[in-house]
């Protein structure tokens, strides 16, 4: 696990322990910075998320917290407790990055004014993640995850052709993953101008607008065309409907089709595929398939059947509404995984619609080692986490050691004299 | 520009384009970095698609009026250059001497193609630090696979954890993964360019989108790999529900109206008492229902019974009274609802104006963080084709104004 030297070896994080900072100070402390991880003396809410090793609840034994806190250290302090507080300044001002998601005011009143600390400490890199920034009145009310992706406009995009069922939160906690990425791209962006300059800075990182601002179509067509886009399933939502990308499998799963064939080639691949499956006579659009392969060319420019041409040349049309056709019959007559081989060897892109723990099956996730083996000592057996997000040449992401134990490092930190040391 | 950028000395030789690759540069714009952004005079530009897609402002058509390409590419410089040329390839290489980072997101091994792999650009530049983001990696049995935002969301987990019971996946309705991506690689730039500042060492990164979005599935993983519970199964998954926390209600109930929508989360008991109380008696006196368990246990009664409440009324407010109370609630925001209707973005400011060559001035979606010192400022929009080529030939390599002139004749930019 550890001694391999990260892009951040050195850099020393303080992270606040909360649901918006976990992924944030995992990401620094994967790649090499020295983080410790601050809780309340009775352990942080953040050890009751489940799921639970074997269901049986347990602040030692959650794996959403396994997940979060890898490669951290973590200490136990009350803030408002007033020796606690204390040393919990004293470290602060030692650390490079602070990373917190407290409401607004709450450490000014513990007497851990932001302001007041980097004014002792002018190098430090601070950074608060609120809800909805430091002035709105929202960030000092409850929010959720799906609070936060319903307003901040992602949930308007997603979900189902049928508008009578409700639109869909897309899963595993992404209001709060992608604050993260912006609190990291922040605090990187800082401590390199500090390399340069000299000087910290404070960093507020807003997840409303993080949401706002990670919707893709959604947002410019509006801010453009004055557009509203329209959920649909399993693809962009746009302001007109489009055609299903998505289709359904042999083996009960889904595919993403991707985009239907165009040139002369692609349909004479689909057509030797329904040959080869000995399925072709058996697709009702098998004749208006075939005179797409018998097309001239190779699908150079001039022979690509193009978009206003099949808008405006029925045959044209009708030949590329086979081509879609014929892949979605295809789908259903071989599995996930081998639709999507069969059009990536054809030159089509396609995706199977994995699972997370097919994730963890899938041969070319292996072939590049991104599964990861950790010995747990809580259960005496490796278990196997996922992989990082980003390969480096040089300085490899890895996961240095298991989540920390309530208080596992106070007296690595602490020391009885008052002084703090970062591990 | 502001006076100083957090990344003003850093200059970005970038091939990027989409959103995957080119959210990550425009990024590294607005903090101040000069980002040279390279296209092929051949296709004129068209290898990002986005160039002519669109939506387009005022309905004017054309490579340089797609709005997603205006929208990402913002603060870049923007010149023309055929690497196919020998001439090209020469100035690709001065520039790439001058460049801390290269970066793109072709599929995997154009640049080497091209004469310009990683220990290529070392020789040119021993520090540099190089970037390649596709949607597999550059190597393994799907190195070659060809991808974009839906097909990385559809093979690391994404869209199947995106979804109702007993449907298909819903999915993202947008290219979560393109934005998502294009994060990892502003990551993957900024970590490269420190550790070099700090030890003098370039270094090549190999950024797959799939594992980036796999990344964000941990508990998932976890949960298979120690309890042996698959996410696919019966029931499963069910995304606007909560397990991880468990919590309930939580979910996405109809409001008053067509497709309105509201969303309301219950973290306690506590919460769940104070939606009892804003919503009196619309809502069933159940026992059972006073523990999140009991909840839990009834959730397909509940979410009828709070759907039933929320039905009659208007969706802000009733999210305003169960905020109020301490109830996490949210109305599903339509777009003009998030980005005309609530202030708060456009004080933040969430869609800065920015002035574009051949659109005119145009909103973007802007950066939701500030820097107290050195925050990010956008106000050029996209390049048009080759707009720089003067500046950066001329200027930064030392063009004369004839030469350039003579690269243009000869088809090199």
């Amino acid at each position: 696990m550890a001694g391999e030297r990260g892009p951040l070896d050195g850099v020393r994080v303080v992270e606040i322990a909360s649901e918006a900072t976990a992924y944030a100070g995992k990401l620094l402390a994967d790649h090499g910075a020295t983080v410790v991880l601050v809780e309340p003396r009775a352990g942080s809410p953040l050890r009751w998320y489940e799921p639970f090793v074997d269901d049986v609840g347990d602040p030692e034994r959650s794996l959403w917290w396994w997940h979060h806190q890898t490669s951290k250290h973590g200490v136990a302090l009350d803030l408002d407790d007033p020796t606690d507080s204390r040393r919990l300044r004293a470290l602060l001002a030692a650390a490079d990055v602070v990373v917190e998601a407290e409401a607004p005011g709450r450490l000014a009143a513990a007497g851990l004014d932001p302001a007041a600390v980097r004014a002792d400490a002018p190098r430090l890199v601070w950074t608060s993640i609120t809800g909805y920034g430091p002035t709105d009145e929202r960030s000092r009310q409850p929010f959720t995850d799906l609070t936060l992706l319903a307003e901040g406009g992602p949930v308007w995009s997603c979900g189902y052709d049928d508008h009578t069922l409700p639109p869909v939160r897309g899963g595993g906690g992404q209001a709060f993953n992608t604050g993260a990425h912006y609190a990291v791209m922040s605090i990187l962006t800082a401590l390199l101008y500090r390399e340069h300059a000299g000087v910290g800075q404070r960093i507020d990182v807003n997840l409303y607008a993080a949401a706002n601002v990670t919707t893709e179509f959604a947002s410019y067509s509006w801010l453009v065309a004055g557009q509203t886009v329209q959920r649909q399933t399993g693809r962009h939502a746009a302001p007109n409907p489009s055609f299903p990308t998505q289709a359904a499998t042999a083996d009960g799963r889904h595919v993403n089709t991707g985009i239907p064939p165009r040139r002369p080639p692609e349909f004479r691949a689909v057509v030797a595929w329904l040959d080869e499956l000995g399925i072709a006579e058996d697709f009702d659009g098998i004749g208006v398939l075939r005179l797409g392969a018998e097309l001239d060319g190779e699908g150079e420019a001039g022979n690509v059947l193009d978009l206003a041409q099949i808008a405006e040349d029925d045959l044209m049309g009708e030949i590329f509404q086979s081509g879609r056709d014929a892949v979605i019959f295809i789908a259903a007559h071989v599995t996930a995984q081998e639709f999507m081989l069969g059009m990536q060897q054809r030159g089509m892109a396609s995706g199977a619609i994995n699972s997370p723990e097919e994730v963890l099956a899938d041969p070319h996730f292996i072939a590049r080692g991104w599964p990861t083996p950790v010995h747990q000592p809580e259960l005496g057996r490796t278990v196997t986490y996922p992989g990082g997000p980003i390969r480096f040449g040089a300085t490899p992401w890895s996961i240095r050691r298991t989540a920390p134990r309530l208080g596992e490092h106070d007296d690595t930190v602490f020391g009885s004299d008052g002084t703090v040391r970062f591990p | 520009m502001p006076p100083v950028g957090a990344l003003s000395h850093l200059r970005i030789c970038d091939f990027t384009g989409q959103l995957a690759g080119a959210g990550a540069t425009k990024w590294l714009a607005a903090f101040g970095a000069q980002v040279i952004r390279i296209e092929d005079p051949v296709t004129k530009g068209r290898w990002d698609i986005l160039r002519g897609s669109p939506p387009f402002k005022d309905d004017r058509r054309g490579i340089e009026f797609g709005a997603g390409f205006q929208n990402h590419n913002v603060g870049k410089l923007g010149i023309t250059l055929n690497v196919r040329t020998d001439r090209g390839k020469e100035l690709l290489a001065e520039l790439v001497r001058r460049s801390d980072a290269v970066t793109e997101n072709f599929a995997a091994g154009v640049l080497e193609r091209w004469g310009f792999g990683y220990p290529r650009l070392r020789e040119l530049r021993p520090d540099i630090v190089y970037v390649s983001n596709c949607g597999f990696g550059q190597t393994g049995p799907y190195g070659t696979f060809k991808s974009w935002g839906p097909i990385a969301q559809a093979v690391s987990g994404l869209t199947f954890t995106s979804g109702l019971p007993d449907e298909d996946p819903a999915g993202w309705g947008y290219s979560f993964m393109d934005h998502t991506g294009g994060y990892a690689m502003a990551i993957a730039i900024l970590m490269a360019l420190f550790h070099r500042v700090r030890t003098g060492e370039g270094q090549w990164v190999d950024l797959s989108c799939t594992e980036a979005g796999a990344a964000l599935h941990g508990p998932a993983m976890l949960d298979f790999d120690v309890n042996g519970r698959p996410m696919r199964r019966p029931g499963s998954p069910n995304s606007n529900r909560n397990a991880w926390p468990a919590m309930a209600p939580h979910g996405i109930y109809p409001g008053a109206g067509d497709d309105e929508w509201i969303a309301i989360s219950c973290r306690d008991d506590a919460e769940w008492e104070a939606l009892r109380t804003v919503a009196g008696a619309a809502l069933p006196d159940r026992t059972a229902w006073a523990s999140v368990r009991g909840r839990l246990d009834d959730q397909d009664a509940l979410d009828a019974a709070v759907a039933a409440w929320t039905r009659g009324a208007d969706r802000f407010a009733t999210a305003a009274a169960l905020r109020a109370a301490g109830v996490a609630a949210a109305p599903v925001r339509r777009p003009a609802e998030r980005i005309d209707g609530d202030p708060a973005t456009g004080a933040w400011p969430l869609w800065p104006t920015v002035a574009h060559g051949a659109m005119g001035d145009v909103r973007v979606d802007g950066l939701p963080v500030h820097l107290s010192e050195t925050d990010w400022d956008m106000t050029t929009g996209a390049p048009l084709l080759g707009e720089h080529n003067d500046v950066v030939y001329g200027d930064l390599l030392g063009l004369s104004s004839s030469e350039i002139d003579g690269l243009r004749a000869e088809g090199v930019i």
